[in-house]
């Protein structure tokens, strides 16, 4: 670990040990921000704190909150970057004295992050679990607690098929992610072509997975009718081996494989990329050694390879596992609002917009939930490697 | 196995070659193996011909003119229709009596840029503290930061909602610019934290003696050498941000709809819009893939540095 409390600098705020007036104020102000935000969190107050639609203002603040041109929307954009510059370089001129207590200069440098992070994360999570008990009517007002009822509706009959569904995405998406990832890894791997042939595979990942859906809108189109040209791929295929064409995205259970395709489909990049530098990392020694005892080709795979990475395809695994948990653009652009194509993540936003509150906080602890354990790993991975 | 190394001209040329040569020349001679296995490479080729096609059909479907892509599929090419043309792209720009492209591309820029530069604002000095400032609690606080990267950003949502109600600026872009900082902010604070670390101490320390405060080491030491860190979580938040829908659906409104809300409102549309949708969406994948073949490097660097975030 680096210490550097035998700097000069931290001389100077020796005296930070105790508390001197200017400690409390700067924290007492940091703690009133994020106090107010948590007021604010709690219910609608009716009077809008900086900017309130319904009255007149002078043509300034309305353009800094509600832009409408484009020449507007530019200078706003500015506008809103100079301010957060500023506000840092004056937080940072103010700190850096030389009298100033260390707590202080903390608070400067930490304390922005602090207010965004306690109030709009930590407390907005808080707050979900709170409303996950609490009774919603139509209108998404706050009518009273729930107890469990919210979480029970989750399991009721009605959401079989999108619990199901929800299951098998987090475990067929990272296991042929990883699958399809880690052969063409190592196929590529060294080979003329890599860097190209990786990008192929890698450019899904740069795109967003609305587009994604867009661009598999074209391999699953719907069939066309009697006697017309197919527009989808996979219907033309059908139909030239003489088969019938298929609504993919919409019978159960088959819409859902295909929704997986495309998330695969975009996560294989993601696990290629991790895994063939874990495979570049395996210590030339060991491959020497195995190729001097003769292992190439499937048995230097099987034998060096694959024991060589495990680590990586476990971390890779979790990853793509956590993402295909809390996707949900798929299935909200291809799913057809079908309950059938349906999963965890796009319920919380079905629920979201019909205000029930309730029922998509319950889903958004429920997705929490499911993570945890891998946040769990990942501090005792963190607190070994500091150990070290 | 080891038959052209030594049989090879130049092995025999230079017999006392080092260590590192022969590395060299092992791997050659692996990759050779790898290409001279016909079935190695046909799956090689196989999988990438198949990630590549439906992006390819899409590229094809932009370009036929009305009404081929809604009545024909795009392995017919130009036949059909009107032949070849960049008309979808002119009427995609121009919205073809729906909401212009460019409206959402320009939200998308509105919103993307602050919601790059503020977070990565905001996590440097929040970063540098950490790694450079020692206070009673720093590793419970930076577990916490670090733990906050996994947290689904679903359990947020509905209340931060809420707050920017109360505060008037529901569906302004100041609420997107807020929620992005938001959730990037973890993922900020513990990347640059990990390579601000990394910088040999002697380097402060010699600061320190020479008489630089906190702001002077930050600005002239540390952040010239933070420039490859900063790229790469600056390019993993400019594609996050770019690309996401959650966070547009929930706090856009119609004044501020970046692109990929707006694609997704076109697929309602279907019908209407089928011809322009091919081109339309091409058009919302240029900026992202611009920019991530330009800064690939970066990218990769900062996802093997742990930048995986929800």
């Amino acid at each position: 670990m680096t210490d550097l409390q035998t700097a000069p600098h931290s001389k100077k705020s020796a005296s930070s040990s105790r508390f001197s007036a200017l400690t409390v104020l700067v924290w007492l102000v940091i703690a009133a921000v994020v106090a107010l935000v948590v007021y604010l969190s709690l219910a609608p107050t009716g009077t809008p704190l900086l900017f309130n639609s319904q009255t007149d203002h002078s043509w300034f603040v309305d353009m800094i909150f509600n832009p409408t041109s484009v020449t507007q929307k530019i200078v706003v954009m500015f506008f809103a970057i100079a301010v957060f510059l500023l506000v840092m370089g004056l937080i940072l001129w103010a700190v850096d004295r030389d009298n100033v207590p260390k707590m202080v200069l903390l608070a400067g440098f930490i304390g922005p992050a602090v207010i965004a992070l306690a109030s709009g994360l930590l407390w907005s999570a808080i707050n979900t679990i709170i409303q996950s008990f609490k009774k919603f009517d139509q209108f998404g007002t706050d009518v009273g607690w729930a107890e469990w009822s919210n979480y029970a509706h989750i399991f009721t009959s009605a959401n079989t098929d999108m619990l199901i569904n929800t299951i098998v995405w987090i475990f067929v998406v990272p296991i042929f992610s990883t699958l399809f990832g880690l052969v063409y890894a190592v196929l590529v791997d060294r080979t003329r072509f890599e860097a190209a042939a990786k990008t192929l595979i890698f450019v899904p990942m740069a795109i967003s997975m609305v587009a994604a859906s867009v661009i598999w809108n074209y391999v699953y189109f719907q069939p066309a009718p009697e006697g017309a040209s197919q527009i989808g791929v996979l219907n033309a295929v059908i139909t030239f081996f003489g088969g019938s064409p298929v609504n993919w995205t919409t019978i159960f259970p088959v819409g859902t494989f295909a929704l997986i395709i495309v998330m695969i489909w975009i996560q294989t990049g993601l696990a290629m990329t991790l895994l063939s530098a874990s495979i570049k990392g395996i210590p030339d020694e060991i491959i020497e050694a195995a190729q001097i005892d003769g292992a190439a080709g499937w048995r230097m795979f099987r034998s060096i390879t694959v024991p060589s990475i495990r680590p990586t395809v476990v971390v890779v695994l979790t990853i793509v596992a956590i993402a295909s948990l809390k996707t949900f653009d798929i299935v909200n652009v291809m799913g057809n609002n079908l309950p059938k194509n349906n999963i965890l993540a796009n319920a919380f936003y079905q629920w979201m917009s019909q205000l029930q509150s309730g029922w998509a906080g319950a889903a958004a602890v429920l997705i929490f939930v499911v993570v945890v354990p891998v946040i769990v790993f990942n501090v005792r991975q963190m607190r070994k490697s500091e150990d070290v | 196995m080891s038959t052209s190394t030594s049989t090879s001209p130049e092995g025999s040329a230079r017999p006392t070659t080092d260590t590192r040569t022969v590395k060299v020349q092992l791997r050659a001679q692996e990759a050779k193996t790898k290409l001279s296995s016909p079935w190695a490479s046909l799956i090689a080729v196989v999988i990438a011909v198949l990630w590549t096609i439906p992006t390819f059909g899409l590229l094809i479907n932009s370009t036929r003119g009305e009404p081929a892509p809604t009545t024909s599929g795009w392995w017919h090419f130009w036949g059909g229709g009107t032949g070849f043309t960049l008309g979808n792209y002119v009427s995609a720009w121009n919205g073809n009596g729906g909401t212009p492209l460019w409206q959402y591309i320009l939200n998308s820029v509105v919103i993307t840029l602050p919601a790059v530069v503020i977070p990565i604002t905001l996590a440097l000095l929040a970063a540098y503290a950490f790694a450079w400032v020692d206070f009673r609690g720093r590793n419970i606080l930076f577990i916490a930061v670090f733990v906050m990267q996994v947290i689904p950003i679903q359990v947020a949502l509905i209340p931060l909602n809420t707050v920017y109600v109360n505060f008037g600026l529901a569906g302004s872009f100041w609420s997107i610019w807020f929620s992005h900082t938001i959730f990037g902010l973890p993922l900020a604070i513990f990347l640059l934290h990990n390579f601000m670390k990394e910088i040999p101490p002697s380097l402060v320390e010699a600061a320190r003696v020479d008489g630089a405060g906190h702001v002077k080491i930050f600005t002239r030491v540390l952040l010239p050498l933070l420039v490859p860190a900063i790229a790469a979580f600056g390019i993993f938040q400019f594609l996050w941000v770019w690309n996401d829908l959650l966070v547009a659906l929930t706090f856009s409104g119609d004044n501020t709809r970046p692109i990929t809300a707006g694609i997704q409102q076109l697929t309602t549309q279907f019908g209407a819009q089928g011809n322009i949708l091919p081109a339309a969406a091409i058009l919302a994948m240029v900026v992202p893939l611009g920019v991530f073949l330009a800064l690939q490097r970066f990218f990769v660097r900062g996802l093997l540095a742990g930048s995986v975030k929800g």
